[in-house]
């Protein structure tokens, strides 16, 4: 998932509830029973996983465009093959968590309206621009790769429908990153100019994705009721020292620097990172980044040049039905 | 290596194959800037998928062309080394891709045309060429559907859409005589049992069309005007903002390996 550093605590809305009902509910979360659409829970873990899911689903969406940046310029045809089908498999990402939302009560189209005015986030890792086709190997291997870190603890998440379309999700994503390596491997094998063009991808990159964590766990307001609920496992911090301790070793193999200077090895050897700059997150969440606006504009084009085409498909619908009826009453 | 163009020679099976190979890549490329911008999320879906079968397709007949030529080129020197004048795709399918109305009628009137073609091709003395046929005949026949459920459902849809629709197929329907034109180098390959003779798919791709396009509320137009001239290099000024950006990297950095 792109969609964690969104989270902020629910309102305590439970107290409506039936005491018992709930208690039952967290006894079967404790002992990992899985939750399905039709199971009660309470209202408040409906709401946080309607959010959690829908705020992943517009990410894989808006996730398409910087990488469609790429399509119709990439290298070689077997790198346009393998861009376009990765694309789409964003593209089948959002459709899955979409419907694992829409279990939740809440229609599709109600949760992309709501990204489209605005009022639902992404993942910010979305808002910044892909200048050259590094850039397309860098987010394979390191966006791709921090949402896989996030979204192996999801595919046990409590939540029936997003544990499995996480599942799913999680393979593609582990292609991508492979993928994506052999991009940035093929470019540090390459010529010194491609290798140039790596590190600058790699540099600009670099923290941005380990923003996607989100917050740390000493500021970040993360709600207890997430872990109690088994939602999430482990905490911003937890996660981005993995993906840390996993990625160094593999910026070392393409002989990149990470843009890190401070960065040290500690006894119980974790890469320690310096400190992030946190100012930067908030301005770009706030829509301050430097593709907030065109990433919006670009989904609201193509919702709004497309109207006439569902508007068309849903009459065309309704007609045919009209006609079977008509057909079914002879 | 350097950025310019290279020569092919243009042996008539190797421009065969190359004419077929550009048409996909071409096709596949225009479908591929919808890739995040579709009216909807399932045609997100479909047109990528359509434009992965393409350009597909334009990999291994490239990948033949190269080895009929036999002179060191490949899948992507003939791709990204060739100027406009060098392309030989049909017009249509460099035709910009407009609203979902005008793409998904050049669609149609491209694969209700491709699907009859390879189905033909797949009995090609030409073991390779026969081959592909059978991979691309499964592949347009599911793009021949896609594409005519769209012509009905927008064509019997809102008055706008039946609008767009019509607007679409009386734009594009100067561009579809050229399918079925065979040159003299064609013709030969034709003779040996090699190429498909277009001319006689004419038959029909019309039929094909003429009940879909009944079935939409629709009507094919009168005119009998057809542009020709993307077979040998003299294309619309639209393929060469394409190839611009399609190629931008290799002519940019040129001989690298990616
Ligand atoms: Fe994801
Ligand atoms: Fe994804
Ligand atoms: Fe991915």
């Amino acid at each position: 998932m792109y969609t964690q550093a969104l989270n902020t605590a629910e309102a305590d809305d439970r107290g409506l509830e039936d005491a018992g009902r709930a208690a039952q509910f967290q006894a079967r979360i404790d002992a990992e029973e899985r939750i399905e659409p039709n199971d009660w829970m309470p209202a408040a873990y409906r709401k946080t996983l309607t959010r959690q899911i829908s705020q992943h689903a517009h990410s894989e969406i808006v996730g398409m465009l910087p990488e469609g940046n790429w399509i119709t310029r990439a290298p070689s045809l077997r790198r346009k093959a393998a861009l376009l089908a990765k694309v789409q498999d964003e593209c089948g990402h959002g459709l899955y968590l979409y419907a694992a939302a829409e279990t939740l009560g809440t229609s599709r189209e109600e949760l992309v309206d709501a990204m489209l005015a605005g009022k639902a986030k992404y993942s910010s890792i979305f808002n910044y621009p892909t200048l050259t086709w590094a850039d397309i190997g860098t987010i394979g291997w390191l966006v791709d790769g921090a949402a896989i870190m996030n979204q192996i603890p999801l595919c046990r998440c409590s939540y029936g429908p997003y544990a499995r379309a996480m599942i799913r999700v999680c393979k593609e994503e582990s292609f991508h990153q492979r993928q994506g390596y052999e991009i940035m491997l093929t470019l540090c094998r390459g010529s010194d100019e491609q290798k140039a063009m790596a590190q600058d991808a790699l540099d600009r990159w670099w923290w941005p994705v380990l923003m996607m964590f989100g917050p740390p766990d000493a500021t970040s307001q993360h709600s207890d009721t997430s872990t109690k609920w088994k939602i999430k496992r482990f905490s911003n911090d937890e996660l981005r020292q993995k993906f840390v301790d996993a990625t160094v070793p593999q910026a070392q193999y393409l002989g990149l620097a990470i843009p890190d200077p401070g960065m040290t090895r500690d006894k119980e050897g974790h890469w320690r990172y310096s400190d992030i700059d946190w100012t930067e997150f908030k301005q770009v969440l706030a829509g301050n980044g430097p593709c907030n606006r065109d990433r919006m504009a670009a989904r609201r084009k193509s919702h709004d040049e497309g109207a006439w085409v569902r508007e068309a498909a849903a009459a065309y619908a309704a007609k045919r039905a009209q006609r079977q009826t008509a057909q079914a009453a002879e | 290596m350097p950025a310019a163009n290279i020569q092919v020679s243009e042996t008539p099976l190797v421009l065969y194959a190359l004419r077929r190979a550009d048409d996909a890549l071409v096709l596949g490329h225009r479908l591929s800037e919808w890739c995040g911008h579709a009216p909807m999320m399932e045609e997100d879906m479909a047109l990528s998928n359509i434009a992965l079968d393409l350009i597909g397709q334009a990999r291994e007949l490239y990948t033949y062309a190269a080895k009929a030529e036999g002179k060191g080129n490949d899948e992507d020197k003939l791709a990204y080394l060739r100027d406009v004048r060098q392309y030989r795709n049909l017009l249509l399918v460099e035709q910009p891709n407009g609203d979902f109305a005008q793409t998904l009628v050049r669609q149609f009137f491209y694969s209700a045309f491709a699907d009859l073609y390879w189905r033909a091709m797949m009995t090609s003395r030409d073991a390779t060429l026969a081959a592909i046929a059978a991979k691309s005949e499964k592949e347009s026949a599911y793009h021949l559907r896609h594409a005519s459920e769209w012509i009905i459902r927008l064509g019997d849809g809102t008055d706008e859409s039946r609008q767009r629709a019509q607007a679409a197929i009386d734009h594009l329907w100067a561009f579809t005589g050229e399918m079925f034109a065979a040159d003299e180098g064609e013709r030969a390959l034709i003779h040996a049992g090699i190429a498909v003779d277009p001319g006689t798919l004419r038959g029909r791709w019309m039929t094909t069309l003429s009940e879909v396009v009944g079935e939409a509320t629709l009507h094919l137009p009168q005119g009998d005007w057809m542009q020709q001239g993307g077979r040998s290099g003299r294309h619309s000024e639209h393929l060469g903002h394409l190839l611009s950006e399609l190629q931008s990297m290799q002519r940019t950095f040129p001989g690298q390996t990616w």
